[in-house]
């Protein structure tokens, strides 16, 4: 039950991207078409769950036994640029067609902050491993929809008649915030 | 390029945050107020200078296979230097801006100032560039967290000019893109002719 909450909670009720502002980059940049944005949902919740589970590990093993908390940010970093190599090289061999479809969205999630934020959020919050896959999980879900359902409406926008200064970024940005404002909707539906 | 044009490009002619759209999370995430835009943004020009100015230092020793995790390692240094340094002087702050420094590692901007200008440039001319870009990128941070305190919350960094509730969406989440929005427009509508 716990779980399902979990999940809930991060794709519906604090939104990875429209609440807690975290992976803004990609969701701004890859958001032009929805098959991009689709490939880049697919390559995130392969990353964010593998990341979040190595990160936890080196935190609850490594770094507290020995005092190392300061190091948390350097080595948690170093985790999520080497690992995005790895599944890249692994993926090229193992399975080419998802390579194919993933290729160009896996070097740009090294700088995803979503990556990086959930890793240190499940610390934070002081999860079990079990719980901070599921967080992970969600997370990457919630980051999915919004990421989709913003490509959705990017499509149409583009055929729209806008004023000349609001064209291009300033009104996608007005239109995140719309779609934000709705996401508050479920605001206390569960609280995590 | 003369070093004045080399410091003052970051503040409108190439502005991180309203120009080149990089950096967006923290300067959506952290400008509900005036004072939390500055402190976000004062941190990261911290870590632009230094970081800048180490690359440009050992810009030769890198090879240029591995330079993009030096970069972030050298990054990664200045970022827990100021994440702790602002847990011991300034908690409150920190408090506020909460899981934002730590991020700053993956904040566009300081990679994208290493790989585009320090790791090509003098050491001098890589400093001023940091610190113009980062004072640019603190700027908007102010701005567009003044912007949303005034409205938001009929106050400037906390003094409170109409004793009243404020429109509260605006320190909410869709105020920051909302905002934001409305703030490049104004910029474009004033500096794109065409």
């Amino acid at each position: 039950m716990e779980y399902i909450i979990i999940i809930i909670g991060t794709v519906l009720v604090s939104n990875i991207v429209l609440a807690n502002f975290l992976g803004i980059c990609p969701f701004l940049g890859v958001s032009g078409k929805l098959t991009t944005a689709s490939g880049m949902s697919g390559a995130v919740l392969f990353v964010m769950t593998v990341a979040t589970i190595i990160t936890w590990l080196i935190q609850n093993y490594i770094l507290d036994p020995f005092g190392l908390g300061f190091l948390q940010t350097i080595s948690f970093i170093l985790v999520i640029a080497s690992l995005v190599q790895v599944v890249e090289i692994i993926l090229k061999k193992v399975s080419p067609p998802l390579y194919q479809a993933l290729g160009v969205f896996l070097p740009l999630i090294t700088t995803n902050c979503a990556i990086l934020g959930v890793a240190l959020l499940t610390i934070q919050k002081e999860f079990t491993l079990v719980e901070g896959t599921i967080y992970a999980i969600g997370n990457s879900l919630g980051f999915a929809l919004a990421l989709i359902l913003f490509a959705g409406l990017r499509e149409h926008l583009e055929l729209m008649d806008v004023p000349k200064g609001m064209r291009g970024m300033p009104i996608a940005l007005v239109v995140a915030g719309i779609l934000s404002l709705a996401f508050m909707g479920f605001a206390n539906l569960v609280s995590i | 390029m003369n070093q004045m044009t080399n410091f003052t490009k970051g503040f409108f002619k190439e502005n991180p945050v309203f120009v080149m759209l990089l950096g967006m999370c923290p300067a959506l995430a952290v400008t509900n107020s005036a004072i939390n835009g500055l402190g976000m943004g004062l941190a990261t020009t911290f870590v632009l200078v230094m970081s800048n100015f180490v690359i440009a230092l050992i810009k030769n020793l890198i090879p240029s296979k591995v330079r993009i995790p030096t970069f972030i390692v050298v990054i990664a240094s200045f970022v827990t230097i100021v994440d702790l340094s602002m847990a011991g002087f300034v908690p409150a702050l920190h408090e506020q801006l909460g899981i934002f420094i730590p991020l700053i590692v993956v904040n566009c901007v300081v990679l994208g100032r290493a790989e585009a200008f320090a790791s090509k440039n003098t050491i001098g001319s890589s400093i001023i560039d940091g610190l113009g870009m980062g004072l640019g990128f603190a700027l908007a941070l102010t701005m567009l967290g003044a912007v949303r305190e005034i409205f938001g919350n009929y106050s400037v960094f906390g003094y409170k000019f109409i004793q009243a509730d404020g429109i509260l969406v605006f320190i909410l989440s869709p105020g920051a893109f909302i905002a934001l929005g409305f703030l490049i427009a104004l910029i474009n509508q004033f500096t794109k002719k065409a």
